[in-house]
């Protein structure tokens, strides 16, 4: 391969790393690529892309574990010049059940038979919801602390909210929330920026019990985070090289050796 | 028996403990083997370091080293025995109510034996569940309705197979149904963690108590909302206990939202052992305050009465203890013999 073709390969890679960035863990509403979930993304002489993943435990959800293969799958498949995705799950009780089912562009339903009641879209559609209303609280709790008062914020427009000027903690949890907005509302500009999942608008009066009740949200979350990375960190040698997830950065040493 | 600084005694139920064997003899199959793994991994990564067990250890510990760690070095007085059968993984099962049963004989004041039922299991089960209660007179079971067999991902409490278990184990003399709905241990697709059948179940049974194992984490929000519902539901703190070394802030916000939603007298301690030892847990849990933080929020403290219900009380209620009397026995036994020399409160 010549240098320019060497680039090419290297800037498609990296291409795919940005869009596995995007698919997130359900239940932890963070990164498959930060979770160390990804071992490999690999693109072929004939842009065809090969992925990886493993998962903290050989038990994980096989429901969870096929969503995340698929969403993968169609984030990478989103690049123009991708011919074909290949998604590979290792060292999982049903990891040859997934893959077969993976390659021969089956549904969960048809890989698991029967007995997978409920189909994946509705079980995605209930974790976007979760991750809409948890980042959502920490926008809201965020905002709140910066002196905004319940009375403007739940009068706030969508628009009024893009504008608004934010330090660069507020704005990344602003973009956050607005990546997951979609999920229950349109775009609209001048719509309320702040809406409950079922699309209503919240109330200055109880603003402040409504969003002690979306962190039990967050603390399922957060405790899915401690022990996912955990039991990772204890199941596989974290010191497995990488391939490095962003250009310049390699993948970071485990924070204690297990 | 935790003795605190100023010399009182709190009585300590463990209700959650296993005598397994996950040894590579036993191991039916690479899901043996993964299991054990699984279950090492949430050990190695909760305990503290000093607490850590070589792996030929956790795979399999004699009879002595459970007495030893639970009632010698740890401060339970009695531990209630939950059974996991998982016969499709083992030879002999893994930690079955047969097993557990040695135990108890060999410790009748220390150790209340549960056992468990599958309603798909049908009348065949339904025989061996009297055969059992007959046999050990048990006042509980533990249930696992994640657990894949077969075809079948799994099984609700409010399937109508389960509604004949329940009406019969009730007949039989149980009351207590602990039922795991926590971190997956069995893949499913079902969603495991759905605590909603136990909502319908404690309504229609008002009788039986469901204590729900793991509080139902991660979706403790759902659990509390459950449990608030009904009053016979409670909470197990096994596996959310162990947060409080690596991350005590962590728990502070989940005993906060169980004693602001639930109460104090619908938690019961439980260490999981072998995954964890009491010892250490109740040490930390003794010297733990909630942060200020979370108590201006929900006005939850944990007080030293509400640490005696957490750790002995409510678990002497539902399975009918009386504490000076079964004191008393193990007493008579020798069982606090080594409790002079012992140091009792946290250092």
């Amino acid at each position: 391969m010549n240098d320019i073709g060497a680039w090419t390969m290297i800037d498609r890679k990296a291409e795919v790393w940005a869009q596995l960035q995007t698919v997130t863990d359900p239940e932890l509403d963070e990164p498959v690529t930060e979770l160390d979930f990804v071992t490999r993304a690999d693109v072929d002489a004939d842009n065809r892309v090969h992925i990886a993943f493993r998962l903290p435990t050989y038990w994980c959800a096989a429901n969870f574990s096929f969503l995340m293969a698929d969403d993968m799958r169609m984030a990478v498949s989103a690049l123009p010049w991708v011919k074909e995705v290949e998604v590979v799950l290792g060292e999982h009780m049903y990891a040859d059940k997934i893959n077969a089912g993976l390659a021969q562009g089956l549904s969960f339903q048809e890989t698991f038979g029967v007995e997978a009641d409920g189909d994946l879209d509705d079980l995605r559609r209930t974790f976007l919801v979760k991750a809409f209303q948890r980042r959502q609280a920490a926008l809201l709790a965020h905002l709140t602390e910066a002196g905004s008062a319940p009375r403007a914020l739940v009068a706030l427009e969508l628009k009024e909210l893009t504008d608004m000027r934010l330090e660069e903690a507020g704005a990344r949890l602003r973009t956050r929330y607005l990546e997951r907005r979609t999920v229950i509302a349109p775009e609209i500009p001048d719509a309320l920026a702040f809406l409950d999942a079922d699309g209503d608008p919240l109330q200055a009066e109880t603003l402040a019990a409504y969003v002690r009740t979306l962190r039990r949200v967050d603390v399922n979350a957060e405790f899915n985070s401690a022990l996912c990375r955990g039991l990772l960190h204890a199941r596989f040698d974290m010191e497995t090289p990488f391939t490095p997830r962003r250009a310049g950065q390699d993948s970071a040493p485990p924070d204690s050796p297990v | 028996m935790y003795r605190t600084a100023s010399g009182e005694e709190i009585f300590v139920i463990d209700g959650h403990t296993h005598f397994w064997d996950g040894s590579p003899a036993n191991q039916k199959n690479i899901h043996g083997k993964q299991f054990i793994e699984c279950f090492y991994a949430y050990h190695s990564n909760l305990s503290p370091p000093s607490e850590k067990w070589p792996l030929a250890k956790f795979e399999k510990y004699d009879a002595k080293t459970m007495y030893d760690d639970l009632f010698i070095h740890g401060y339970d007085d009695m531990a209630i025995l939950q059974p996991t059968y998982l016969g499709d993984f083992y030879k002999n099962g893994f930690n079955t109510t047969e097993r557990n049963s040695a135990m108890k004989k060999s410790h009748p004041d220390r150790f209340i034996l549960n056992s468990a039922f599958d309603p798909r299991d049908g009348n065949k089960g339904l025989e061996e569940l009297h055969a059992k209660c007959e046999k050990h007179h048990v006042k509980g079971v533990k249930l696992y309705t994640a657990e894949w067999r077969g075809e079948s991902k799994g099984y609700k409490l409010t399937d109508k197979d389960s509604y004949k278990f329940l009406e019969a184990a009730q007949k039989y003399g149980i009351k207590n149904i602990h039922i795991h709905k926590g971190p997956t241990i069995i893949p499913l697709n079902k969603d495991a963690f759905d605590v909603g059948d136990v909502d319908d179940v404690a309504t229609s049974f008002q009788d039986l108590n469901f204590i729900v194992e793991h509080c139902g984490l991660p979706r403790l929000d759902d659990f509390c909302w459950i449990a608030t519902q009904e009053t016979n539901v409670y909470g197990g703190l096994a596996v959310a206990l162990p947060f409080i070394h690596t991350r005590p802030g962590y728990f502070g916000h989940v005993i906060s939202e169980l004693l602001f939603w639930l109460g104090p007298d619908k938690l019961l301690f439980g260490s999981d052992y072998g995954i964890w030892t009491p010892k250490w847990l109740i040490d930390k849990f003794m010297a733990f305050e909630i942060p200020a933080s979370e108590t201006k929020e929900t006005g939850s403290v944990l007080t030293l009465e509400n640490k005696k219900k957490i750790l002995g009380l409510n678990a002497a209620r539902i399975y009918g203890i009386d504490i000076e009397a079964q004191k008393k026995k193990i007493k008579a036994a020798g069982g606090y013999a080594h409790l002079a020399e012992a140091v009792h409160a946290p250092q």
